[in-house]
């Protein structure tokens, strides 16, 4: 019971900031609530047993991408009400994705073969297991996505480089 | 091996009359209680004294006294400061934005508290021996960064703001050395978890991670200090606090008891910083000399960190401040280059031996 408490509060975490995210109209709450709803779900990854993906998590998404969008949010002033439509119907095309995604969702959800009880999760290490295969079977896909950030990088300083010519 | 691990919260949950009859829930929720609490009065108690050491190394090394009227030697100056601040009005500007300005010290603060969970105290006493140890530590502390930011933004003042991004930025960047010196550790040990680490390093000094596959380990951990030293915010690298230029960074419009939690935070990481060092480099609650065995081992852990705490107010007080550009240097063109040749080197090392 003292686990559900704490499972039903990171999954309060997560869906409320998610619900801040998408109907707050200040700029800056609806990332902050980003970072809460993110952190939700690295705290939902430790109820699978997955503390290295947690803390990747974490680092990743609350310690860079939300730095990252909070420095883009951060120089404008108080930003409100801004109606944030990019395309002609928006709602239209956005309720036509959110159809079919929900599609999708229930289709994977109603045939993924569940692991519904806690003996049957694996509680190794999981960043022993992890590297391994990251090292033998998974060296290929690896490697290709070093060096994708390593161009990323490259592309990076190139456009920040102000003496191009 | 964990099995026999005491947990020291666990402990004392047990001695509350009663408890078995809980609920589940119940247990888990006064447990998390317990832990804050006892953490909380650690850092606090921590903090006033290191407020204190802090001032009178600031005074003696400028030739002064430092607080000498309240108590013997002022040793009851912080206390008369903390009950000062208590006593504070909980004041806030006009015009800052009220929900995120009361909720950022407490992120700040909520974050320098949770990574004391992982440390292993003395052989076999740790809160929680996480198996991703160490990692857990840098994930936690890099939440600190959006607090930070929270705290800049929401006080609607520009030094506040400059405060914010200087501090958002410089952490961002020192994380990469950090992380990269930690690694060169974790490649020595094989393994993440802090007990597993300080366990590692058992039978005198020269078993230290420090003195491992000699020099790279030692450059490591003299990489891993000057980024700590930044990721705390501590001088030579305290711009985003830098009166002279920023009034206080991005604590400008805090004052009283929300103020203190940023305080309290400061002087938190330091001692975690402190703790991370001793736990990785030097041993943990490992003696030097395995005859010196019968001195309890976590005063081995608090006296090594506290070594390093006393180095970091000495720096803080013997060095000027780097400007921005230096900053940003010596993060990317100094420690982060060492960083990899550290890496590389302690791969080597590990692989020919």
């Amino acid at each position: 019971m003292g686990k559900d408490f704490v499972f039903l509060l990171f999954v309060a975490m997560t869906i409320g900031g998610a619900a801040i995210v998408a109907f707050a109209k200040r700029i800056i709450y609806n990332a902050f609530a980003l970072m809460l709803s993110l952190f939700g779900l690295a705290g939902l990854y430790v109820f699978l047993s997955a503390d290295f993906i947690a803390a990747v998590q974490v680092v990743v998404y609350v310690g860079g991408i939300m730095v990252l969008m909070l420095f883009g949010v951060l120089l404008t002033t108080k930003l409100t009400d801004v109606k944030l439509t990019t395309l002609k119907n928006q709602r239209i095309w956005a309720g036509i994705t959110l159809g079919f995604f929900m599609i999708v969702l229930g289709a994977v959800i109603q045939r993924a073969p569940w692991i519904v009880t806690h003996e049957e999760l694996v509680h190794d290490p999981q960043s022993a297991t992890i590297g391994e295969l990251l090292m033998t079977k998974y060296l290929l896909p690896f490697e290709i996505a070093s060096v994708l950030l390593l161009a990323a990088l490259i592309g990076a300083l190139f456009i920040v480089r102000s003496e191009h010519k | 091996m964990t099995e026999t691990l005491t947990n020291p919260v666990l402990t004392l949950l047990r001695l509350i009359p009663g408890v078995e009859t809980l609920s589940d829930g119940m247990q888990v929720l006064l447990s998390g209680f317990l832990a804050g609490v006892i953490l909380f009065a650690f850092i606090a108690v921590f903090a006033l004294y290191a407020v204190y050491l802090e001032r009178k190394v600031a005074g003696h090394v400028q030739d002064r006294l430092g607080p000498m009227e309240v108590g013997w030697h002022g040793l009851l100056q912080t206390i008369a400061d903390a009950i000062k601040l208590l006593n504070k009005e909980d004041f806030a500007p006009k015009d800052v934005d009220t929900k995120l300005f009361t909720l950022a010290p407490f992120l700040v603060f909520m974050t320098a508290l949770s990574v004391f969970v992982v440390f292993p105290y003395d052989s076999q006493v740790s809160i929680a021996n996480l198996n991703i140890g160490i990692f857990y530590v840098i994930a936690i502390s890099s939440i600190a960064v959006p607090a930070v930011i929270m705290a800049g933004w929401s006080s609607n003042n520009k030094w506040s703001l400059f405060g914010a991004m200087r501090s958002a930025a410089q952490i961002v960047s020192y994380e990469i050395p950090v992380g990269l010196s930690i690694i060169c550790v974790i490649m020595v040990v094989g393994h993440m978890g802090m007990q597993e680490i300080v366990e590692f390093q058992g039978g005198g000094f020269w078993k230290w991670v420090i003195f491992r596959s000699f020099p790279f380990n030692f450059i490591a951990f003299f990489i891993f200090f000057l980024g700590s030293l930044a990721e705390v915010n501590r001088t030579p690298f305290d711009l985003p606090e830098a009166e002279s230029e920023l009034v206080a960074g991005f604590m400008t419009e805090y004052s009283g008891m929300r103020w203190a939690f940023f305080f309290l935070a400061e002087y938190g990481n330091m001692l975690a910083v402190g703790l991370v060092g001793a736990a990785l480099f030097l041993g943990g609650w490992q003696p030097p000399f395995e005859f010196l065995s019968f001195v309890p081992g976590w005063l081995w852990f608090i006296l090594k960190a506290l070594v390093l705490i006393f180095v970091q107010i000495w720096l803080r007080w013997t060095l000027p401040r780097l400007r921005v550009d230096q900053l940003m240097y010596v993060c990317w063109k100094v420690l982060v280059p060492f960083a990899f040749v550290c890496i590389i080197g302690v791969g080597l090392w590990e692989v020919l031996t």
